[in-house]
């Protein structure tokens, strides 16, 4: 008898250690109080904020918008069963804006905004139709047509590849727009797709670009977060093949040697600009769209890779795509 | 030409997503041929997996960036499985507790204190850094040089021992004395103990032993792809791995067939998607490939799987 007592008590203090990790991300408002000081904060899709990739640009922004001033912190989510508790925990504590970041989180912040119409709410990626929401999306297909056009002057054995996380709209504008800016310059180059159906393993990124580079591809787009770093570990121990990034400038975190050069996803700016318009009282609920033409999306300012005959080509459909000479469709 | 290429990558990359698996799954084998179920693979790849990025990562800043780097991660992983691996055999050996749910509750514990401390590591981010140094695979010089089929000349170095794993592990359980005491104590262990073997320290050495080469196939999920951990750098592999268990027998070589089996899968989703399948199938079905292979392989093909006849049963001193 004794002993099995002794083994609920272990299988008990299990449990427990398990619930106090739970909490380890306390986000416990403090008590200083700069003068009109905001309160932003930011829930994580399950990327979390050091992905490489969204999450982490988002973070960015928030963090500039501290040395402005305002209170900033972030939850990371370890699934989605995670966004409302989390983005209730912001709102629960008072928080003046809270943002969703990524697609994922549609649904979860349409929720959390109609339940609590007196706060407010951002979201990237995802359109949300309430007054207390604003939704910000990209044109991502804009800046992927760019890239796509520095693959397809770059690549050798004319094959390109293209990993996608999952199969959802915003990643579809990724591919349309690449694979318009790749038949942009030659029509005749092939371009290999794959969808890992995640946007966190790895592993799965690997197995796609070993299968990509094993057959002829020499440049890989990957628009798939965590995933896409298994596409650059892959692309790493191998020689004359390239990676494009995605979101951030990823050549900061895996180097000059594979990273050709990256689809900046400007996360970090709308973050920073909304929230920023916000503390200055101009919150208004809707949709903004930012592409090109508003430094939404683009290459990085530095492309050390990328020969003056590319960067001249690329500033050309650049022109013409913002000034509507060229309309990249979004495929959706 | 082509398909001989295809063929000879694809075994490539069959062996580089396998080996994890292998590993994790000769780990369970030792365990469970001793009579205790463990469902913890999981949660001992995980602590592996931790283990083998923190520790690669520290000692790379510093000794700033050596080859000697993941080796040091890929030692202390397995020395850290071995000791997590305690709390599931004391419990179920000791104690006599219900095998299946100490288990679970030690991948509870894995994954909420690999995260807990990778914050406290990693300024309160659940993820490690990306490492600097992970594993390079090794290759054979000229051969590996071939346009064809020289990618079966290179392998990672984890790859090289997952194959000595298994050798070593065939002969440990069937050439050696050890073995036989093992497989004893599996499948009558009051036999075993009225011919004078001690049943609780058998289990509680291949319970370690199990520990320990479940953290090896963590850590190289860590030193050979993502090259960081993150909640879901383990997500399934413990339970694919005791799945290749089951539908490999308990038996080295099989099992080490059936990882191979589940590695391709992944390996053969890519090749599918890429050769234009999804022209014809929704990719969906690609997605649900390997887990409608495994139901499919299970329900029909192997024919029924003999457990370790004691497997699950606590052993009491005395009882018949």
């Amino acid at each position: 008898m004794k002993k099995s007592f002794m083994f609920k008590g272990l299988i008990l203090t299990l449990v427990f250690s398990l619930a106090l990790v739970g909490c380890a991300q306390d986000s416990e408002p403090g008590e200083e109080s700069l003068e009109n000081e905001i309160k932003v904060g930011m829930v994580t899709d399950v990327g979390g904020v050091h992905d490489n990739s969204f999450n982490q640009s988002a973070w960015e922004g928030l963090q500039r918008l501290e040395e402005a001033g305002a209170k900033v912190d972030y939850i990371e989510s370890q699934g989605e069963s995670d966004f409302e508790p989390n983005l209730n925990e912001f709102v629960n504590d008072g928080w003046d804006l809270t943002w969703g970041i990524g697609f994922l989180m549609g649904d979860a912040i349409a929720a959390i905004a109609e339940q609590n119409p007196d706060s407010n709410f951002g979201i990237i990626d995802a359109v949300v139709d309430a007054p207390n929401v604003v939704s910000t999306v990209f044109k991502e297909h804009e800046g992927s047509f760019l890239v796509g056009v520095v693959a397809a002057m770059t690549t050798e054995t004319n094959k390109i590849g293209f990993v996608g996380g999952m199969d959802i709209p915003v990643i579809k504008k990724f591919e349309t727009g690449f694979v318009e800016g790749v038949k942009a310059v030659d029509p005749a180059i092939e371009v290999v797709i794959e969808y890992t159906g995640s946007f966190v393993d790895a592993g799965l990124g690997k197995a796609s670009a070993a299968t990509m580079y094993d057959n002829g591809v020499d440049v890989i787009f990957h628009a798939a977060g965590g995933v896409g770093d298994g596409v650059f570990g892959e692309a790493s121990e191998r020689s004359g093949v390239w990676v494009i990034g995605v979101d951030k400038d990823q050549s900061i975190t895996f180097g000059h040697e594979v990273t050709l050069t990256s689809m900046m996803k400007y996360v970090d700016e709308a973050v920073y600009q909304v929230s920023k318009d916000f503390g200055e009282g101009n919150f208004e609920g809707g949709v903004r769209e930012l592409g090109l033409a508003e430094n939404g999306v683009g290459l990085p300012a530095e492309n050390p890779n990328l020969s003056d005959e590319i960067m001249d080509a690329v500033n050309d459909y650049k022109e013409k795509i913002i000034n509507g000479e060229i309309v990249v469709p979004s495929g959706i | 030409m082509e398909w001989l290429k295809l063929i000879v990558d694809l075994t490539h990359n069959t062996i580089v997503f396998s080996t994890a698996l292998v590993f994790a799954a000769i780990g369970g084998m030792f365990s469970e041929r001793s009579g205790v179920v463990n469902i913890a693979l999981e949660g001992l790849m995980i602590i592996g997996a931790f283990t083998g990025a923190v520790v690669t990562f520290f000692v790379d800043q510093a000794l700033g960036g050596s080859f000697i780097s993941p080796w040091i991660g890929f030692l202390s992983a397995i020395l850290a499985g071995i000791i997590f691996s305690l709390p599931h055999a004391v419990a179920s050996i000791r104690y006599e507790a219900d095998q299946v749910v100490s288990g679970i509750a030690l991948n509870f514990l894995a994954i909420g204190a690999a995260i807990y401390f990778t914050k406290v590591l990693f300024n309160g981010s659940a993820q490690t850094k990306t490492l600097m140094t992970s594993f390079d695979k090794w290759s054979i010089p000229f051969l590996s040089d071939n346009a064809i089929v020289g990618s079966l000349f290179k392998a990672y170095p984890t790859s090289i021992i997952m194959f000595f794993v298994v050798v070593i592990s065939y002969v440990v359980l069937f050439k050696t004395p050890f073995g036989l005491r093992l497989r004893a104590v599996g499948e009558h262990p009051r036999a075993a103990d009225t011919m004078g073997i001690n049943v609780f320290r058998t289990r509680y050495i291949a319970v370690m032993i199990s520990g320990g080469l479940a953290a090896m196939g963590g850590a190289t999920l860590v030193l050979t792809t993502t090259n960081n951990f993150t909640h879901s750098t383990i997500s399934g592999h413990g339970f694919i791995a005791l799945a290749a268990l089951i539908f490999g027998k308990w038996h080295p070589i099989k099992t080490m067939f059936a990882a191979l089996f589940f590695g391709m899968a992944t390996a053969l989703k890519s090749v599918l998607q890429q050769f234009g399948i999804t022209d014809f199938v929704p990719v969906e079905f690609i997605f649900i490939l390997p887990y409608l292979l495994t139901i499919l392989v299970l329900a029909g093909l192997i024919g029924r799987a003999e457990a370790p006849t004691a497997l699950g049963k606590p052993y009491k001193l005395g009882s018949r």
